[in-house]
Formats: structure tokens, sequence, C-alpha cells
């Protein structure tokens, strides 16, 4: 199963009025495989994964996810998405958000009760379970979000800057949960501005202004330009386009 | 002194704004010159029947009505039954008689201003002659539907139940489903498996049960508690006031897809709300120019207030009003197919 294209995104350019939020941008995801899309804020991560998810309306170019063109709703329903901004009703409980996204992903009454407390646990949100996320700190919604996104057991997980806002001790228990998703064989793309988190992807989308300006395994992008960090190849990788831009 | 900054700033925000802008400058001209068009236009002439008029009476209200002449009374009376006159003046007895149709009081009061003025030229000119037995015109009309004791509230209080059903459930329909958009909520929603149109069913079912509970609330204050007069059946009056929330629930969802927060929102209200209170019935529009009542039929508020009307008033059976229900129907499946369509600008399926 290793090495088969879970998402084929195949030159895809989206623009808003004159503005190019993408250009242009082929990528392919394995299946079982973590994607990192890094860049900075603006630089059209969230879009390109909406277009994973099937939303927006892409100017040119196409997404396939298992060999179907997005969007597909028969597809959707194997993509786990957890938003950038933590899209919950203030006046529901966690239990009740679990339920309503449980019910539109097909789960029945048993399932949602039984798959719920454990996904609670996981999150660790048990205790808060019957709180109105009105009350919730960011990082727990954060979490909640993130079980929204798990709870119906997508094949493919897309996740918009997980563990912005979030302490360094849950942010390690989220990419323990990252990888042994992984290891269950699930598809996950990531989108992250954090240079440190983007070492644990199999493989990185750089990302800036709308082009993808490197793509590789981390080690092999630093090994290439000798840097010592992903930060360094990012900023390698922004010159050279910049150059090239001029040139 | 720093205000003037603030003020710039103010001033610049309010000129990028063109939907603002449209809303401080046209709007108010527009329902200004509708206000002057419909109260200008509603105060000409009633049709009055006459039954075996004296002649100087004839004569002299012929200067401010329109005059229809029949034998009998019962021929008056069919005459007002079939919405051709506004009232008739029955001669044949001791005493005239007056006897007004009353279920339009812009139309009722019409009459009695005209009546009144008629009296007064009588009165002042040299062929006034038992004056006394004109007065008593004046004093005891007979009323078709109603009686001479409704008040002004009671003669608007069908149209006015109407309005604010609409009102209401526009602004608390429009204003969440806009919450879900500004939350990220509907974005989330387009991530799911769930198709446009059954995220949109999913907000009208929502709401519908929300607002027939305060429909029933609303209608049953009204009738039991207020004691608005209602000669119809209480269920048809409960179906149409149903009918008319959910053209005003799928019109509240639809233009909240237009507005970036609550503030849009509200700046609908002058364009799509205060005509609708112009062509509710509480004012005459039929001495307007046709392009006003060509305006009128282009707003739900219009067929669901004479509904209300027929059913509240005149006490007509629910067959009566079927067309006016239709239309009202359509307006609502318009609404929701158009708002199914605007949500494709955030997913194509």
């Amino acid at each position: 199963m290793q090495n088969e294209a879970a998402i084929r995104i195949h030159e895809i350019t989206q623009k808003f009025g004159s503005n190019v939020i993408l250009n242009s941008i082929s990528l392919t995801v394995d299946k079982g495989e973590i994607l990192g899309l890094l860049g900075p804020s603006g630089s059209g991560k969230t879009t390109l994964v909406k277009a994973v998810v099937g939303m927006g309306n892409i100017d040119k170019g196409q997404v396939t996810v298992f060999g179907h063109r997005m969007p597909n709703l028969e597809i959707v329903q194997k993509i786990g998405y957890m938003a950038q901004a933590d899209a919950l009703y203030e006046d529901l409980n966690a239990i009740e958000h679990l339920a309503f996204f449980g019910r539109v992903y097909g789960l029945t009454g048993e399932e949602i009760k039984e798959k719920g407390k454990r996904i609670l646990e996981l999150v660790q949100l048990s205790e808060h379970a019957r709180k109105k996320v009105l009350y919730y700190s960011g990082g727990m919604k954060r979490r909640l979000s993130l079980a929204i996104a798990l709870f119906h057991e997508p094949d493919i997980i897309i996740l918009d800057e997980p563990t912005v806002g979030i302490d360094p001790v849950l942010r390690r228990h989220f990419w323990d949960e990252f990888l042994r998703l992984r290891a269950d064989g699930k598809t996950i793309i990531i989108t992250t501005h954090v240079m440190d988190e983007a070492l644990h992807c199999d493989r990185l989308a750089m990302i800036r202004e709308g082009e993808l300006i490197a793509e590789g395994r981390p080690d092999q992008l630093m090994q290439a330009i000798h840097a010592s960090d992903i930060e360094e190849v990012f900023l390698h990788y922004s010159n050279h386009n910049e150059r090239r831009g001029r040139e | 002194m720093k205000s003037q900054y603030v003020a710039l700033r103010v001033l610049k925000q309010i000129v990028k704004d063109k939907r603002l802008l449209a809303m401080m400058f046209v709007a108010p001209i527009m329902v200004l010159l509708l206000l002057k068009i419909i109260l200008t236009s509603s105060s000409t002439t009633p049709t009055i029947v006459l039954v075996a008029p004296p002649a100087p009476f004839q004569a002299v209200l012929e200067k401010e009505a329109k005059i229809l002449l029949e034998d009998k009374v019962d021929d008056a009376i069919s005459l007002l039954y079939a919405r051709e006159a506004d009232a008739y003046i029955d001669f044949t007895g001791t005493e005239p008689h007056l006897a007004i149709e009353g279920a339009d009081p812009a139309r009722s009061q019409l009459v009695a201003a005209k009546l009144q003025k008629v009296l007064f030229a009588m009165a002042s000119s040299e062929t006034s002659l038992a004056m006394k037995e004109y007065v008593s015109l004046l004093q005891e009309p007979d009323y078709l539907y109603g009686s001479k004791d409704y008040k002004l509230f009671e003669r608007v209080s069908p149209m006015l139940m109407g309005f604010l059903i609409f009102f209401y459930v526009f602004v608390t329909a429009g204003i969440s489903f806009l919450r879900e958009r500004i939350s990220g909520t509907l974005d989330r929603l387009l991530a799911t498996p769930l198709k446009r149109s059954q995220i949109v069913w999913g907000y009208f079912l929502g709401f519908g049960g929300f607002v027939f509970i305060q429909t029933i609330i609303i209608q049953a204050f009204g009738v039991y508690a207020l004691h608005i007069p209602l000669h119809g059946s209480f269920w048809t009056v409960m179906l149409i006031d149903l009918i008319l929330s959910t053209v005003a629930l799928s019109l509240g969802l639809f233009l909240s897809a237009y507005s970036r927060n609550e503030f849009q929102l509200f700046q609908f209200i002058p364009i799509v709300i205060v005509p609708q209170v112009l062509f509710s019935g509480i004012f005459d529009l039929s001495e307007a120019p046709a392009w006003i009542q060509w305006l009128s039929h282009c707003f739900p508020l219009t067929y669901a207030a004479e509904a209300l009307r027929d059913v509240m008033i005149r006490g007509e059976e629910i067959y009566h009003v079927i067309p006016e229900l239709l239309v009202l129907l359509a307006f609502s499946a318009v609404f929701l197919l158009l708002n199914t369509s605007v949500l494709k600008k955030y997913r194509k399926i």
C-alpha cells in the first residue's frame, strides 16, 4: 500500500480578484505519509488544503483524492478536516458537538456514544465534556476541533495549523497521536508555520506567496544546501525564488 | 484635541463602505418618496352607492365621491360584498342610513371624511333642509365587517400581526445564519458530506420549529389577551402566519449571505422591511400610481396582509385565501433555492 498516491493536486491556480492566492501548484501525497505544508500566514496554505476537501472554487487545475475528482461528497466522507479557526458552536458542549458531527458523517447513536468517550479521553477533554464551548480555553477548543476531525475515523486527515496556541506538552501529545495515526495507514496533511514542527513530517512542501518553492524530505532538504535547520532551508528557497523572479 | 483624527478615520471608513453610503442617502429618499406617493394618493374618491337619494344631496356628493345609483338596498349591499363600493346610503327609510364596508380602515375613514365635507357644504348653502336627518348619517353608520367600536388598532391589527411576525423571524433567522458564517462553522459544515441544500433545509426546519411556537404565542396573545377581532378561523390565520414566517425565514437566510456582519444585515431593513409596511394594507393603495401597485406585488407581506384581512375581518373561509398562500409559498421556495445557489461560492456541490 506504501507509495500509492492518496491525493493528487494538479496545477491548481486560485485568484481572488487580481490577487493570485495559489499559482499552478502540483503536489502528490502518498498513502500513509504525513505531508507538512510549511509557509507563513497568507502564503496560501489554507486555500490549498480547502481545495483538497473540495471547498472554494479553484480557477484552474484539479484535485483528485483516491482517484476521484474533488469536490465529491462520498470522498469528503473519508476526510477529516480541522479548520484553522475553531469552528465550534459556543452554546453546545463537547458531547453535543460530537453527536452532531458524528451524525453528519453517518455514525449511529451507539457508535457516537462509544467512540465519543474514547476520543474525548484522547484529547483529554473527558472532564469538560458537558461544559459549554463558550467557557473553553483556546487550547481546549483546539482539542475539541481535533476530536471532531478524527471522530469518524477518516482515511485522510487534514489539519490546518492544529498546534497554534497550545502548550508544548499538548503539542507533543498531538504529535504522538499523528504518528500513531500514520502507523495505522492514515494519510495526513498538516499545515504549520512552526519550523521545528516540520521535522516530524515525512515530507515537506514549502509555500510562499502562492508558489511551491521547495519539496522533499526534511533531512534531504537540509542536506542539499548544508542547512542546520528548516528555517534556513525556507529562507534559502525564498531568496532563490525572489532572485529568479527578478531575472 | 485629537478628535479630528478619530473623525477623519470614521469618515474614511464610511466613504469606503459603499453599501453604508447607499443606505444613508438612497434609502431614506426612497422611503420618503414612497410615503409621499402613498399618503397623498390615498385621499381620493370613495365609491358610494345611493338608494333613492334626494337630488340636492346627490348633487353635492357627486363632487366628492364616485356615485352608483341603485333602486333596492339589497343591490347596494351586494355591491359592497363584491367590493365595488366602499359604502351605501339608503334614503328609503324615515332617516337616511349609512353602511360602510369597513374592512379597510383607510377607505372607511375616507368615506366618513367625505360625508362630513358634504354635510358642511350643505349646511352653509341655501339648499340646506332637514340637516338633522343627515347628521344621523355620521353618527350611526353600519359596518358590513367589524363594528363602529373598532379603533385603529383593531382595524390594522391583522396587518400589524403579520408584519411583526415577518420582521422578527427575518431578523433572528438572518442573524443566526450570519453567525454561522462569521464563526466559520458554515465553512466547517462544507467540509463535511452535507449537501448545500441539506444545510439550508436543516436551518429552515430547525428555525421553522421555533417560529411555529413563536407564531402561536403571538397570535394567541393578540386574539385572546388583546382581543384582536377574529371573524374567521383561528387555525386559518395560524396557517397564513406560519406560511408568512417561512417566507421571512427563507428571506432572512438568503439575505444574510450578502452580509459580512450584523450591521450589514440590518442595512437591508430599510430596503426590504420598511416598504413592506407601506404595502401591507395599512395604507390604501387603490389610487396609487401603477408602478406602486406593481411594486407592492413584489413584496410578500402584501399577499399575507390581504389574506389576513380576508380571514380576520371579513371572516372568509380558507379556500378564499389559497391563491395568496400559494404566492407566499412560491416566495419561500425561490428564496431557499437562491440561498442554496449563493452557497456555491463556498463549495461547488
